[in-house]
């Protein structure tokens, strides 16, 4: 039927204008509703392209009816279509035909699902920019009243995101409307349109006539932050940021203030929390005066909450609050009225209050001065340093640098030292992660006798901690100080210790020198790398586990390009030669790739290359990083062997997923 | 006079009033910071200050700790006196007493729930957050469910005093993590809904309102198993024909209900709910079926092996002609579940044809249900890894064979074709949308230069195509 239909109507349209004939609707309809989700999802996506193919006319009449009734798709569809349509203005012909979009966005901003409806929301906004004021007018505002007054929650939901778009673009008349569909949402029977229209009150307000504001926003404020669900009620939070910062002081005090001060005291701690969220914004919106007679007492019963919550979100704003507070007198205010506070949440009896606290509390030293913070805040830093908990620790560790800048990290030192050595031996392997992080950090400001007299131990006992992370984060920090404090350093202290593990029984450890050494080549240079790490590699070409020996190709290859040519093919090459032809598969196979590598990158360099007689094995093209192993090759080996395959496919695949990332980079770098 | 106990309550002994429970020792754990929480004092709970009372009272510094706990242990004796009083004297709730009883209530048990301490509080996992003033809570809600049922209990006095306003919070408790405190919500809020008949599309209103929120908002609520339960035996009792109210309840609330991630805490009161709409009028069948059919989890193996679970009990009451409507899409679900390579997945679609009823069912709508399932089951006897589902699959096979040999040999005849002309779509496919592409890329250059260029060059093959059809 369908079939038929199209080409009656192809030739008709097809005299005019071209090629439209080729693609009946019915056929792109059928494309939009194949039964498999994935394909009309494809189709959905690609519906510009569609609409292009059917030009704007044809858009309009055919595709936009079919669209408003697909509305009944999976959300996942129905999502793919409303972002779709935010940008099909142009599809349809232009501004002037904006309007032919509103239908099917207005069915999606109806359906159940979130994030169908707030996208749909999204589009409309959208658009509503590119229709011409008559058009609006007589389109958009009138679909606003009607999601407004549709029955169902998610229509008035959808409608809450749309009034700022229109109001300011509308007549006086509509204008007025517009307010008391606006008003009517804010008083809602559903909790949900409450919420969607308080969380749209900020900016709804914004684009309000000052008078309107205090006559019609501020009433509905004050309703909803005293509405009855505690979700309504932190919403209008929000909004005083926006409303606060239209309003005069006098307005403030006298409209919004009572609201703000009720709900800094509210009985739920939701809404106290989202003021402790929101304090800097607040602040900067009702400005100095009140935030010194406000602000700062409200601040200070949040600190001491009795919910962890709100103190943590509190304490994390201290820093910010502090800054924004008016330069004169901002020291005594400091001193007198936040400090006591902090002094006491120092040792509050949740740690998320104190490493909140912790990750912002550096910060006062710059503000405070040199004095106060070695007579008043260095105490609570040593205190935080102590604490039982790590992460408090590592907040304050990660912050040095600002007290650094006003004290200097002497002062410090003493207990920074304990405080380092317990994190980096503590049990929990991702605290160590994060201390190794920070290493480079603390080694800069530390400086290089510090360190080499008390942490330089410590890096080195990571590369044999147990847990790979650690090992693998060890080696990167390695190369960070190198980069930190050069290769003169690097040759005297860490090269010779990590050569040494070359030595090691432990195979893992034995690794462990090889990618030290494939991070560490590149900081170090030419000389180093060819005079004193080259020949430890080759040397472990002899290795007996095969791990060892395929990374041995991999650590090659990685430095081939800081060796010349010489070391190259008279000590790199045969070792890769000889390993090609390695007993163990994996070995093979990673030495091939490390010939191929270096052989490709001396040929674009132009370089004579003189091992071309051999040309690289099938397998060991770019695209194959994992090999289907046939059965046979399997049961060739002993028992051991196999307990081992496994675990070193993963780990090969893995690292060659690395590589490939790593080998761009590479490439650039010149030979010499 | 006996009065009875919900199973979840038990007495308190009187050694140890008002004290905390001791916290559970740290988990060994080096990947959450679950254990940590753990080790905060409880000391937050249920603040006086923010409990809710109409006339706020002034702070006064608390009395040590030894008088703190005298008070306790004589607010607990009175408590249980009140118990016992209301319990087993006649004739002792005057009209006076009404409004003191709903503020003592009020007082106590309404109250900020305080942030939960783990928020990723998994309730089938995780231990819950015990509330700790228990002691006293667990008498006044043990007075109040006597007071409720009580033979000298007055609704039409008590309404002037449990109002909206009294019920709302109530709703708002069922937030509770501590299930014994939910288990007593649930109690007492049935009897409220069963003597203030006044209240109840109020009840009922705000319980939907707590299930979007969950739904599209929140994804947390410690109490919608309750609810469920509650709402189950309240659609049990609805009239017939059933209101528009809840019909759209059914479909609107309970149907996406489904859609939410923990949906294993509360799925059996949720299908129990489900069915009942059911029995009470078949009609709605085609409307739950296909509302589950689009909410059917897509990744989450787990909740599809519920989603089947639900569907069969709703298959188990379905009626034949409700059926016709929706074995179609139905069927062919079932059939992507069988072909899930999740065995437990495919166990419990193929446990279908083991229930009679929808055997029969199948039987009689043979030419329809077989085609859609056909392709798949005979596609996944080949290929599926787990050798108890391949046996399965043969079993049911078997079945269609034995129920109709005719069909059963045509449909295997047209597989083969069916999946040449599937690839032949396929590459059909790929020709228009290349088609398309070119088309779309012609246009592009047309509109950046000369917008009048006649677009006169086609693509040979589209033509011939769009030529022919």
């Amino acid at each position: 039927m369908a079939g038929a239909a199209g080409p009656g109507i192809g030739p008709g349209a097809a005299g005019g204008d071209g090629d439209d004939s080729l693609y009946p609707i019915a056929v792109l309809i059928d494309e939009l509703r194949n039964e498999d989700v994935q394909l009309r999802l494809n189709s959905i996506k690609k519906l510009s392209t569609i609409a292009l193919a059917l030009g704007v006319e044809r858009t309009r009449t055919e595709l936009l009816p079919f669209l408003t009734d697909t509305i009944y798709d999976e959300d996942e569809v129905l999502l793919a279509l409303a972002e779709q349509l935010g940008n099909f203005t142009g599809l349809v012909g232009g501004p002037d035909f904006a309007h032919c979009l509103l239908p099917p966005l207005e069915s999606l901003a109806t359906v159940e699902e979130t994030v169908v409806r707030d996208k749909a929301v999204e589009s409309l906004r959208q658009i509503s920019q590119e229709h011409t004021p008559v058009a609006l007018e007589a389109h958009f505002v009138p679909l606003v009243k009607r999601l407004a007054s549709g029955d169902w929650f998610t229509s008035r939901t959808s409608a809450c995101g749309l009034f700022s778009v229109c109001y300011p673009r509308a007549s006086n008349a509509l204008k007025a409307e517009i307010r008391q569909c606006f008003r009517s949402l804010c008083t809602d029977d559903t909790p949900m349109v409450r919420r969607a229209a308080a969380s749209k009150l900020g900016e709804f307000a914004k684009v309000l006539e000052l008078d309107s504001v205090k006559s019609e926003i501020v009433p509905l404020f004050t309703n909803l932050a005293s509405d009855e669900q505690d979700s309504v009620r932190l919403l209008a939070v929000e909004a005083c940021v926006s409303i606060a910062q239209l309003l005069s002081q006098d307005d403030l005090e006298a409209l919004v203030m009572p609201t703000l001060r009720q709900a800094a005291e509210d009985k739920s701690w939701r809404v106290r929390y989202m003021v402790a969220d929101k304090f800097s914004e607040l602040q900067k919106a009702v400005g100095p005066k009140i935030t010194l007679s406000d602000l700062i007492p409200a601040f200070q019963n949040l600190l001491k909450d009795c919910e962890a919550e709100v103190r943590a979100a509190a304490a994390h704003k201290v820093k910010e609050l502090c800054e924004n507070l008016p330069i004169e007198g901002r020291e005594t205010i400091i001193m007198n009225q936040i400090l006591p506070y902090i002094k006491e949440l120092v040792s509050d009896t949740n740690q998320h209050v104190k490493s909140a606290l912790a990750s912002v509390i550096m910060g006062l030293s710059t503000i405070l001065g040199k004095e106060n913070t070695i007579e008043h805040l260095l105490p609570l830093f040593l205190a935080q340093l102590k604490d039982e908990c790590p992460e408090v620790r590592l907040n304050i560790i990660s912050n040095l640098d600002c007290v650094n800048e006003v004290i200097g990290i002497r002062q410090l030192s003493q207990s920074l030292l304990p405080a380092i050595v317990e994190l980096a031996e503590d049990a929990k392997w991702r605290v160590r992660l994060a201390i190794i992080e920070y290493m480079p950090l603390l080694a800069g400001q530390l400086g290089v006798e510090f360190f080499d007299e008390k942490l330089n131990s410590l890096c080195m006992a990571w590369l044999v901690d147990h847990v790979y992370a650690i090992r693998e984060a060890a080696t990167s920090n390695l190369m960070k100080l190198v980069q930190k404090f050069g290769t003169e350093w690097a040759q005297n202290t860490i090269v010779p210790k990590v050569l040494v593990m070359a030595n090691d029984p432990n195979y893992l450890h034995r690794m462990t020198t090889l990618f030290c050494i494939n991070a560490l080549s590149e900081a170090c240079g030419q000389e180093i790398t060819t005079k004193q790490m080259l020949p430890i590699v080759l040397k472990m070409a002899g290795d007996q586990v095969a791990n060892v020996r395929f990374n041995v190709a991999k650590s090659l290859q990685k430095i081939g390009p800081i060796l010349d040519t010489e070391a190259l093919q008279e000590e790199v090459k045969p070792v890769l030669q000889k390993l090609g032809q390695d007993e163990d598969m994996d070995v093979k196979y990673f030495a091939q790739e490390a010939i191929s590598g270096i052989a490709a990158r001396a040929r674009k360099l132009d370089f004579p290359v003189k091992d071309s007689d051999e040309p690289s094995v099938p397998g060991a093209d770019k695209n194959h990083f994992w090999r289907p192993r046939g059965p046979r090759e399997d049961t060739g080996k002993g028992p051991a062997y196999q307990l081992h395959v496994n675990t070193r496919d993963t780990l090969a695949r893995l690292e060659m997923a690395e590589l490939v990332l790593f080998f761009p980079k590479q490439r650039l770098i010149p030979l010499d | 006079m006996e009065t009875k106990l919900p199973p979840a309550s038990t007495p308190t002994s009187p050694s140890s009033p008002g004290l905390s429970p001791v916290p559970p020792p740290d988990k060994v754990d080096g990947f959450s910071r679950r254990s940590l929480r753990r080790a905060r004092p409880r000391r937050s709970h249920s603040s006086s200050q923010f409990r809710y009372q109409s006339n706020q009272q002034e702070l006064t510094p608390l009395p040590l700790l030894k008088a703190d706990l005298k008070g306790k242990e004589v607010k607990r004796a009175a408590l249980n006196e009140l118990v016992e009083c209301v319990g087993s004297t006649r004739g002792v709730l005057i009209e006076p007493v009404y409004p003191d009883i709903i503020r003592m209530i009020s007082v106590n048990i309404f109250r900020t729930l305080p942030p939960s301490e783990n928020p990723e509080f998994d309730p089938e996992e995780d231990e819950p957050n015990l509330e700790p003033s228990w002691p006293h809570l667990q008498l006044v809600y043990e007075f109040f469910l006597r007071f409720l049922e009580s033979p000298d209990f007055q609704p039409s006095v008590a309404k002037r005093y449990v109002d909206q306003k009294f019920v709302l919070m109530l709703l708002e408790l069922f937030d509770s993590e501590d299930p014994r405190e939910r288990e007593y919500l649930k109690t007492i809020l049935h009897r409220v809904y069963g003597k203030f008949l006044g209240l109840r599309a109020y009840i009922r209103k705000q319980c939907s309102h707590i299930f979007l929120r969950f739904i599209y908002e929140l994804e947390h609520f410690n109490g919608v198993a309750e609810l469920l339960e509650i709402l189950g035996s309240i659609i049990n009792g609805f009239a017939l024909p059933l209101k528009t109210e809840h019909k759209q309840f059914l479909v609107r609330v309970l149907i996406p209900l489904h859609s939410v991630k923990s949906l294993s805490v509360f799925h059996a009161q949720l299908a129990y709910c489900v069915v009942q709409f059911l029995e009470k009028d078949a009609t709605l069948t085609e409307h739950v079926i296909r509302g589950l059919l689009k909410y059917w989890p897509k990744t989450c193996t787990q909740k599809e092996v519920m989603f089947l679970g639900e569907m069969e009990e709703i298959l188990d009451v379905i009626e034949p002609s409700q059926f016709v409507k929706i074995q179609e899409p139905l069927f062919k679900q079932v059939a992507r579940c069988v072909s899930s390579p999740h065995f437990q997945v495919a166990e419990r679609a193929l446990y279908f044809w083991n229930n009679e009823y929808i055997l029969s069912l199948i039987e009689d709508n043979c030419h329809t249900v077989l085609p859609a399932v056909f392709g798949t089951l005979y596609q996944v006897s080949k290929e599926h890894w787990n050798q108890t589902i391949v046996s399965l699959i043969y079993n049911v096979l078997k079945t269609f064979m034995e129920m109709n040999g005719k069909l059963f040999d045509e449909l295997t005849a047209s597989y083969k074709l069916e999946k040449q002309q599937e690839q032949q779509k396929a590459r059909e496919r790929q020709e228009l949308w290349q088609g398309l592409e070119e088309l779309r890329l012609r246009r592009l250059q047309g509109t950046q230069g000369a917008k009048e260029a006649p677009l006169q060059r086609l693509t040979p093959q589209v033509a011939a195509s769009g030529g022919q059809s």
